[in-house]
This record gives C-alpha cells, sequence and structure tokens, in this order.
C-alpha cells in the first residue's frame, strides 16, 4: 500500500534516472534536494533544511553509499555519484539507517490515553503486579519506574484506553538485531541481522534505506555492455500487463536477455526432491529448504540446532544465473526480485551474480526510460517455466513443487523404496517472527512434528517482499 | 426504459502512474463504493502521457469522464466522481 515513504523513494528514484538518462546528473543531483522541498513548503519534519538533509542521505544510499560511513558532510552528491560509478562494485553490507532520518521513537511503554473513563471497577490498579498505576485528576497514570511493561492494564481495561508506544523497526526485527545506541539513534548489529527487510519496511520515518546498485546498473546499460536480467517467479502480478509485456519491456530496457528464475527453480525442485530422498533414505529425520536467503542467516545466526537440516540445493536464483552464464559467457548478471536478503545471498557467492535489483528500481527505471508495459507486446518465451517453479513465489509453492516432483520422479528404484517408507510430513513456516525462529530451534532439536519444512521469511512468500510493488 | 449515465473512471497505469499509486486505485474497479453499482465504471488503461516532463509528480493522473485529474488518490476520486453523482443526471432512452 502506497504511502509517503514509499512515494518518495519511488519518486527519487525516477528523478535521479531520468537526470541520468538526460545527461544532466552532475549538474544536477545537488539540486534535488531543494527542488524537492523548496522553502515556502510544508515541511515534515522540523523544518525544510533537515528535509533536505535527508532528501540529500536518501540519494546517497540510491548510490549506494552509507551514512555511517559519512566523513566530511558537505561532501557534495556529485562526488558519491563519481565514486560509485568508478567503483563498479556492489556494496558490501545492503542497509543504512541514516541517523539523521531515525525519529529515535520511544522505547515501548504502555501509556494512559484520554479514553481513560476513571471508571469504578479499575481493574488496572487491581491487576498491576508492581501497583505502578495510580489515579490523580479523574485518570489512570502510569509510574513508568515501576511499571515492568507486562501488559496486564492494557489487556484489562474495558475501554481500551492503555496503549503501547512501539519502536517500529525493533517491534518488526524478528531477531533484535536493530536498537538504539546511546545517541538514540537505530543501528543495526549486522552480526545479528537476517537481512529480511522488516525494519526498512515498518520505518515510518524511511530512516531505514537500501543501498542501491541501480546507477552502476543503468550506466551499464548507458555504456552498451552486455546484461542479463534474471527474473524472479514474484514478478507476475507485479506490474500491469502479463509477464510477457513486462519481459518486453525490459528487452526495450536495453536488457541482452531476460531469463525466468522459474526455470531455476525448476532445478531447485528437482535437486531438493532428490536431496530429501536421499536424507531420508539415510535415516535423517528432517529437511529443510534453502531458497529464502533470510530464513538461512535466521538459522545460522539464531537457531543453530536447525543448520544440518538445511537443504543444500542451490537457490533457484543461483541455477538461473548458471544457465544465463552458459548462455550468455561475456554478459554481466542483474537478479531482480523483492528481497533485500538477496543482495546478502549474492554477497556470498561473488562472481555469480553482478547486480541486485529491486521490483521497485526495475519500475523506476522503465518510468525514467517512459516505457510502459502495458503498451508492450508479448515477449517470444523460448520456454516458459513449468507452473508448479512459478509457484515459488508464494508460502506452499515449494512444498507442492518438491511433492509433485517426489509423486513423479523414480530415478533411483532403491533410495525411492527406502525414502517412500517415510511419508512426507509437510510443515510451513510463513513469515519469520520472534516466534518462529524459536520454532526454528525446536525442529532442529526434534521437539516439533514433520521431516520437510518450509520456510519464507515474508508471510504469504516473496510476493510479499518487502521491495515488492504490492507491499 | 431508461438508465442513468454510466461514469467512465480510467486510471491511468503508465509505470509512473502505477509505481505512485495507481495500484491501490485500481482497487476501486474490484471493491467499489456499494452506491456506484451500475453508475461507473473503473478501467485501466495504458500510459495517458500526462507525466511528461517534470509532471510525473503529479502522478498517478486519473480522466473522469474525460477530465484529467493529477495526484489521485482514492479519496480524491471517490469525492469527485460522488460529486457528478450528485448533480441531476441527463437520462438517456435505452432503446436509442
Amino acid at each position: 500500500m502506497i504511502n509517503g515513504v514509499i512515494r518518495m523513494r519511488r519518486e527519487l528514484m525516477i528523478r535521479l534516472l531520468r537526470s541520468y538518462l538526460a545527461g544532466t546528473i552532475d549538474d544536477d543531483i545537488d539540486k534535488i534536494p531543494c527542488q524537492l522541498r523548496p522553502r515556502d513548503m510544508a515541511s515534515t519534519r522540523c523544518c525544510p533544511y533537515k528535509d533536505r538533509a535527508i532528501i540529500k542521505y536518501r540519494l546517497m544510499a540510491l548510490l549506494g553509499a552509507a551514512w555511517e560511513d559519512e566523513q566530511d558532510e558537505s561532501r557534495p552528491l556529485r562526488d558519491y555519484l563519481r565514486d560509485a560509478l568508478a567503483a563498479h562494485a556492489r556494496p558490501a553490507r545492503p542497509l543504512t539507517v541514516c541517523g539523521t532520518g531515525c525519529s529515535g521513537c520511544e522505547d515501548g511503554k504502555y501509556q494512559v490515553t484520554d479514553a481513560c473513563r476513571a471508571c469504578f471497577a479499575r481493574p488496572c490498579t487491581y491487576n498491576c503486579p508492581t501497583q505502578a498505576i495510580s489515579f490523580r485528576s479523574q485518570r489512570a497514570h502510569i509510574d513508568q519506574d515501576a511499571c515492568k511493561n507486562c501488559g496486564k492494564c492494557m489487556e484489562l481495561c474495558p475501554f481500551h484506553a492503555i496503549t503501547r508506544a512501539v519502536v517500529p523497526c525493533e517491534e518488526a526485527c524478528p531477531v533484535g538485531a536493530i536498537r538504539k545506541n546511546a545517541a538514540g539513534v537505530a543501528e543495526i548489529d549486522f552480526t545479528a541481522c537476517i537481512f529480511c527487510g522488516k525494519c526498512f519496511a515498518a520505518c515510518p520515518f524511511a530512516a531505514i534505506l537500501e543501498r542501491s546498485e541501480l546507477l552502476n546498473i543503468v550506466d551499464d546499460l548507458q555504456r552498451g555492455r552486455k546484461l542479463v536480467a534474471l527474473v524472479a517467479p514474484s514478478a507476475a502480478g507485479q506490474f500491469p500487463g502479463s509477464i510477457g509485456q513486462l519481459f518486453a519491456a525490459m528487452a526495450a530496457a536495453d536488457f541482452s536477455d531476460v531469463i525466468e528464475v522459474a526455470i531455476g527453480a525448476e532445478m531447485t525442485t528437482a535437486h531438493e526432491a532428490a536431496e530429501y530422498r536421499e536424507r531420508m533414505a539415510a535415516g535423517a529425520r528432517l529437511l529443510t529448504t534453502s531458497c529464502c536467503p533470510a530464513y538461512v542467516e535466521a538459522a545460522k545466526k539464531h537457531a543453530h540446532a536447525i543448520v544440518p537440516f538445511i537443504s543444500n540445493t542451490p537457490s533457484p536464483m543461483l541455477y538461473a544465473a548458471q544457465i544465463a552464464r552458459e548462455k550468455h559467457p561475456d554478459a554481466a548478471i542483474v537478479f531482480i526480485g523483492p528481497c533485500i536478503a538477496k543482495r546478502h545471498e549474492a554477497t556470498l557467492h561473488p562472481g555469480v551474480i553482478d547486480w541486485i535489483m529491486s521490483f521497485e528500481e526495475l519500475g523506476a527505471l522503465l518510468a525514467a526510460k517512459g516505457i510502459d508495459v502495458m503498451s508492450q507486446p508479448e515477449w517470444p518465451m523460448p520456454r516458459p517455466a513449468a507452473a508448479s517453479a512459478r509457484h515459488f513465489a508464494r508460502s506452499c509453492g515449494v512444498t507442492e513443487a518438491v511433492l509433485k516432483e517426489l509423486a513423479a520422479n523414480t530415478h533411483d528404484h532403491d533410495v525411492e523404496a527406502k525414502a517412500e517408507a517415510v511419508a512426507v510430513q509437510g510443515r510451513v513456516i510463513d513469515g519469520i517472527t520472534t516466534k518462529s525462529v524459536k520454532q526454528l530451534q525446536l525442529y532442529g532439536l526434534g521437539k516439533l512434528p514433520g521431516n520437510f519444512l518450509e520456510v519464507m521469511a515474508c508471510p504469504g512468500g516473496c510476493n510479499n517482499g518487502p521491495c515488492s510493488l504490492s507491499c | 426504459m431508461s438508465e442513468k449515465c454510466m461514469i467512465k473512471v480510467e486510471v491511468c497505469c503508465g509505470t509512473t502512474c502505477f509505481l505512485l499509486g495507481a495500484r491501490e486505485l485500481l482497487a476501486l474497479a474490484d471493491d467499489p463504493p456499494a452506491a456506484w453499482q451500475g453508475r461507473v465504471e473503473v478501467i485501466a488503461t495504458p500510459c495517458m502521457d500526462a507525466c511528461n516532463g517534470n509532471r510525473f509528480s503529479g502522478s498517478p493522473y486519473v480522466r473522469i469522464n474525460g477530465t484529467l485529474l493529477s495526484g489521485a488518490t482514492r479519496d480524491l476520486v471517490e469525492q469527485r466522481v460522488n460529486a457528478i453523482m450528485a448533480k441531476p443526471q441527463p437520462e438517456r432512452s435505452a432503446e436509442q
């Protein structure tokens, strides 16, 4: 659902790319903050000058730079642009927190609102385990020093007059990787971060930013470098028009070839089904999917017991990259999807994927080039991917594809016979939360049933990734 | 037999408009206000070319009975359509 944060992010991308394509970016880029926030325009923060500063940091992130690395506040954006194009490299970390834009949201305290009627029952005072609630001026008051944040008062108030102030990024993070530092500014602990992007999507001040590779991709396209696009299965339904029209639009944007990552998902399905049969035949009690990089990261950092059960099968992105390399050995490969964690996965496999682009960034590129998806002809797909592989993008999709493959494929009769003795008991974790991270550990310890576990960090699957157009 | 004039709402689904909010406006086609039933037609159209130059800040664009509306939101479109519906409508014969 569109909001001010999403609109500003997309508008900045389009503006930046239009300027680049017009050949005026060197002159334009440092003017963009003033153009977007002239001094007589109502500010969204304290003043237009702070708005402009934050727009500058957003543009820096679009150039791949991190707020945390800034050495000289007076450095113009055109210098960052020059550095980004000269380095021609992917940022090491996919996220940055713009401290200037962080509102330092108040900690999760319970507060009494105007809806309090100072009722006779007063279940809040009777049930508060620390006697932190008293009544003054016909209204409940919570002594924040005594409050233990148990939430009983909120639960029991008949008027819903007690609320809990949340810190959206901390509330969204399933692994406690983002916290305010001593200066009251949010900070990501990258040793704990799983790159799920939930903080990025949750921050209402847009302080958490993706470090983009967009300018490098467009620069490569403009210079005539051969770029092959790998499009994630979740592309279906992201843009108006058909998937074939979207691919045609990408060809019109000068991508040399467009390959469905779902073709890679077919290979993942076949290998994962084979791995399931082999592991079950060898007596394993569980196999989990491996295609969601945020899940794999969550397991490695927060649920160690499940790590031995993660499939060794490469993700659809990696298989698709292999196909693209064989077909176009001289091309750079761009993965396009809705996921921030894929940026991290690409970093873990150097030389496989050259660039990562989000659906939003693809949309901005098409918009900047004036390419209308709905007006495109159908792209002649050499071989459309199987429907089950395209369904990888939704929750349960991988399980369904693997079950279908297991039912159909009988390469090794001996292994097959042994595996069949163990009926598939599929389980799905649909969205990584604090609770589901604990469940992962329990699955690893054998305390939860099931022998095939699919895990998707985003509820509903990749279709609802943090950089999808449908969110 | 006569019927009220149909109000036509065209939502620009050019890439810029789609990114900047047209996607949400298309919900008016799937889930229109009850009063619109049979009187308002909401359709997705290819790029109207209204966002050329620096006018893309006015996206998403919507055309209501031929009149272009910039910065369209669901509320704004509903207001404009409801205002048209509130005016006395010319009637036309269904047999014509």
